[in-house]
């Protein structure tokens, strides 16, 4: 995995999931600690290249590296000279000139981290692209699942809400389903994308048939600025069709999880008690999500050397 | 796995009966003392330490488990990064005793990564070093403090503790095998605290 | 007198039905002679030995970007470019900057073109001013100076009543109005074909149906005003079938084709290559047999580009954002040569989708090889293996998904008016 770009849970096999989440089940140790720093990546450069804001994931990543004694550069585009049609790609080339060991790739635009991966010598993390991927996300969502479940074959993971404009749904269609759980969607028929059964998920339009029997829960954000009284009516019907609340959440498992990519409309995808309280694992999605980072640059940043090179005994 | 059995089951259980006895007679305080176990060979060695305190002293020492590998020197240069092994500190180390406890020392590298991690975790009054096996290729100035066996070994040779089923439970050994060209490295992350690593 | 023989080669003229080996003499700018074994003193001789000799090809539909975006092309690169792909005349959209909805710039560009351009150029002018899809141009008065079609191509008139005008005012000087067919609101921001590619790439889909609605409109606007239609680059098979509808019923309406249309799905959008993204976008493998489908058996009636360059700094951004359209001429002849190879069409039909056909639909010169036609023909080697790169070609833009890929079937030499122009030796000869 070295040196590898990570562009999307589908470009994933089931043994390299497997090989992350261990790694960064043992990174979740360093964050229990007094000093949270250990020297694994002193001297390496990890850039942030947000060209759209997303605070917690950048946030997040920052941490991880940090965690691991790295250099971490933000190179945001707000006050920087990018503008919307300069050329991503000579973005990328003069960041390569630098000498970055990885690059975290955030866009609004689907495939732009994997254009500038094309191009780039270092390692490049999708940190979220358009409505494509956001592996790092269901990588902490299936780590914190683990957590909880102690297990991810044979799970039932319920997917809910926005899924046709959701990267954090794709990238946990793939995940899940490459693990070994059965993966259900369902949403306003408005927000589910063309021919989703080909990501291998079923699809429902009611609520209480995509949770009868459900491990886990997921609901995700509604872009409520964007979408409403164009993909649905009103936030008020959708919370009334689709936002769960303890009631609603009967109809699954009664251990069943809730979890959030974050953040979250209070009273719209999660009743405000929900959000808050078990069973719903948002926080430790958070808390994780330093981890699984962590555990990403670890695996990743830096680029292989052969043998040949490699410090003798 | 085959190769030359240099101690069995029976000669590790007495040498680490003998260890617990220098221990208790080098430490007027037993209670202070926190015993780390260097994952993965170090950790059963550990427990039977512990176990042997608490039969000489009456006193249960705590027992940690420290991986190193975040720390080790050579994690940059490798191909692929080494499996993490699993870290539990179960209290402080401040103003404590701390023996770290490792299977086979050769370089003296993971010792010296071994440090470095615990000094995360806190200020030690003291650190000592339990090896089962010392193989003495030291590339660093660390001394072992409590040793087991002496091994003096070559380079291409490995030393490895390994119990039964591939696990490190049951019946435990210490076997030599002479690998390839001396120098050469075995893949890295191989569990079981190989010495003809990089780190040993 | 300037005299040009070309020798031995199989000669396929579908305004003849001729598919026979022969030679064939152009002299005075115009096809003199054909038969076998003629003897001709003081010719120049080109050899076309194991090669096709063909009416030139005509493009119904390409961008010149002249005036006002000759850094993307311009009537001389892309003139070049036209010839080096065996095309002898090109119509060229009104979406110039200005916008070709002026006689003045339509007059322009012909001048430019005549002395610019190894190939012949023929404006298409604009249907509404500035593409605005309001207010109809002067037809008469733009035909006049020379625009052979109305087009808002790039854009669709999305006002039901103002394309029933345009199609209506069209008959005053029978020309076809070209229609891109694409319903805005129902595009939305899709950029790739809307299915399962779509999904997987998180890119907003462009359904079919954008495409469909907009010619089922206009096919009935066109029953109902009597005029003629042109679709630009089909991409559906809904759409095909329309067609093929409307044609049965009587209508007079024409279709076109590009060849990417014809041998790329959206499949090839799987890695976010900007020049796999055109309007209309990539479609699915059904959509795609139902075009080669179509232009076999006739109900298309044109291969057409749809030459488009942008330039490499335009296209190195990110998909959303990235201009529509690749390049065509230099590609167009090794990429449809794999229908001749699936045996899908037959070397003479091809021929005739790629010139004859479109000399029916507008009023371009060339299509025939009988004596007396224009002196433009192309000679193609069907065999001739060669790896297309855009840095190499004649155009000033690179944006092809073609580019670096081996095509089977290459253009030797195209003659224009009798002058040979382009040799795939010798490069472009003219001006």
């Amino acid at each position: 995995m070295l040196g590898k770009d990570l562009l999307g849970i589908e470009d994933l096999e089931r043994p390299e999931i497997e090989r992350i989440l261990e790694t960064a089940q043992r990174m979740t140790e360093i964050g229990t600690r007094d000093v949270k720093k250990v020297p694994t990546l002193r001297g390496r450069t990890v850039v942030n290249l947000f060209f759209e804001p997303s605070t917690r994931t950048q946030t997040s990543f920052e941490i991880a590296g940090k965690r691991l004694a790295a250099d971490v550069v933000n190179f945001s585009t707000a006050g920087s000279s990018l503008s919307k049609k300069e050329s991503i790609l000579d973005t990328a080339k003069t960041l390569d000139a630098m000498d970055p060991d990885c690059v975290v790739v955030r866009h609004k635009v689907a495939g732009v981290p994997k254009r500038i991966a094309d191009v780039l010598e270092a390692p490049v993390i999708n940190a979220g692209d358009g409505a494509h991927e956001h592996p790092s996300q269901a990588l902490l969502d299936m780590l914190t699942v683990f957590q909880q479940k102690d297990r991810l074959d044979g799970l039932t993971v319920a997917i809910i809400g926005d899924i046709a404009h959701s990267r954090v749904a794709r990238s946990n269609i793939y995940g899940f389903g490459k693990m070994g759980a059965e993966v259900r969607i369902a949403g306003p028929p408005t927000m589910l994308p063309a021919d989703v059964e080909t990501l291998g998920v079923k699809a429902y339009c009611s609520l209480r048939e995509v949770l009868d029997g459900a491990d886990v829960v997921m609901a995700l954000r509604i872009q409520r600025e964007r979408l409403e009284g164009a993909c649905f009516p009103s936030v008020r019907e959708y919370a009334a069709t689709f936002g769960l609340d303890r009631a609603k959440l009967r109809y699954a498992k009664d251990d069943a999880i809730v979890m959030h990519p974050g953040p979250v409309n209070r009273g719209v995808e999660l009743s405000h008690d929900l959000a808050d309280h078990r069973p719903s694992v948002i926080l430790d999605q958070v808390r994780n999500g330093v981890a699984l980072r962590m555990a990403l640059l670890y695996l990743i940043s830096g680029r292989p050397r052969t043998r040949a090179e490699s410090p003798q005994e | 796995m085959t190769g030359t059995r240099l101690l069995d089951d029976v000669a590790i259980r007495r040498a680490l009966m003998r260890i617990a006895h220098e221990i208790v007679e080098r430490h007027e305080s037993l209670a202070e003392l926190y015993l780390v176990a260097i994952p993965n060979g170090g950790v059963p060695l550990g427990r039977m330490l512990v176990e042997n305190l608490e039969k000489l002293s009456g006193v249960q020492a705590p027992l940690g488990i420290l991986d190193t590998t975040l720390y080790r020197d050579d994690v940059q240069g490798t191909a692929e990064r080494p499996p993490l092994r699993v870290t539990e500190m179960p209290s402080s180390v401040d103003d404590r005793v701390v023996i770290l406890v490792e299977d086979v020392v050769n370089t003296g590298r993971t010792i010296r990564a071994a440090m470095d991690a615990l000094m995360d975790f806190g200020r030690p009054r003291a650190v000592q070093v339990v090896a089962l096996v010392d193989r003495g290729r030291r590339e660093l100035p660390i001394k072992i403090d409590f040793v087991g066996k002496n091994i003096p070994t070559q380079p291409g040779e490995s030393v490895e503790l390994v119990g039964e089923g591939g696990q490190l439970e049951g019946a435990l050994e210490v076997l030599l095998e002479r690998s390839g060209a001396p120098g050469s490295r075995a893949g890295v992350g191989t569990p079981g605290g190989d010495s003809s690593k990089g780190v040993g | 007198m300037a005299r040009l023989l070309i020798r031995g080669g199989r000669v396929l003229d579908p305004s003849s039905e001729r598919d026979e080996r022969a030679d064939l003499l152009v002299q005075d700018g115009s096809i003199a002679d054909v038969g076998p074994d003629l003897e001709v003193r003081g010719a120049e001789v080109v050899d076309a030995d194991g090669c096709w000799v063909a009416p030139g090809f005509i493009d119904l539909h390409t961008h010149l970007r002249e005036p006002g975006q000759e850094y993307k092309e311009d009537l001389g690169s892309g003139g070049r470019a036209a010839v080096a792909g065996g095309f002898t005349s090109v119509t060229c959209m009104a979406n110039t900057d200005p916008v070709n909805d002026d006689p003045a710039v339509t007059e322009y560009i012909l001048n430019r073109a005549r002395t610019d351009s190894p190939a012949k150029v023929f404006p298409i002018a604009a249907a509404t001013l500035g593409l605005d899809g309001e207010v109809m141009t002067e037809m008469a008065a733009l035909a006049a100076a020379g625009a052979v079609a109305f087009s808002d191509d790039g854009r669709t008139i999305s006002d039901a009543g103002v394309m029933r005008r345009v199609l209506e005012y069209s008959k005053l000087v029978d020309v076809p109005v070209v229609v891109h067919a694409e319903d805005c609101a129902l595009r939305g921001d899709g950029v790739v074909n809307e299915g399962p590619v779509s999904t997987r790439l998180g890119l907003p889909g462009n359904p079919c149906l954008a495409e469909d609605i907009l010619v089922a409109r206009d096919l009935m606007l066109t029953e109902l005003t009597g005029a003629r239609l042109h679709v630009a680059h089909i991409s559906s098979a809904g759409s095909v079938e329309l067609v093929r509808q409307a044609r049965e019923r009587g209508l007079s309406v024409t279709a076109e084709v590009t060849p990417h249309h014809l041998t790329l799905t959206d499949e090839a959008t799987l890695g976010y290559d900007t020049n796999t993204k055109m309007a209309p976008p990539l479609r699915s493998v059904v959509d795609v047999e139902a075009c080669r489908k179509a232009l076999s058996e006739g109900v298309i009636d044109v291969v057409a580009t749809d030459h488009a360059p942008h330039a490499v700094h335009e296209k190195e951004v990110d998909f959303a954002d990235a201009p529509p359209g690749v390049l065509g001429f230099e590609t167009a002849f090794g990429v449809v040569m794999d229908l001749v190879r699936e045996d899908e069409i037959s070397p003479l039909e091809l021929m005739r989708r790629m010139s004859t056909n479109a000399t029916r639909i507008m009023k371009v010169p060339g299509g025939s090889l009988a004596p007396g036609s224009p002196g433009d023909v192309v000679i193609l080697d069907p065999e001739r293996r060669w790896v297309y790169d855009p840095a190499k070609g004649y155009s000033k833009s690179r944006n092809s998904p073609w580019a670096g890929q081996e095509l089977t079937g290459r253009v030797v030499a195209t003659v224009v008016d009798g002058r040979l122009v382009y040799h795939c030796d010798r490069g472009v000869l003219v001006p």
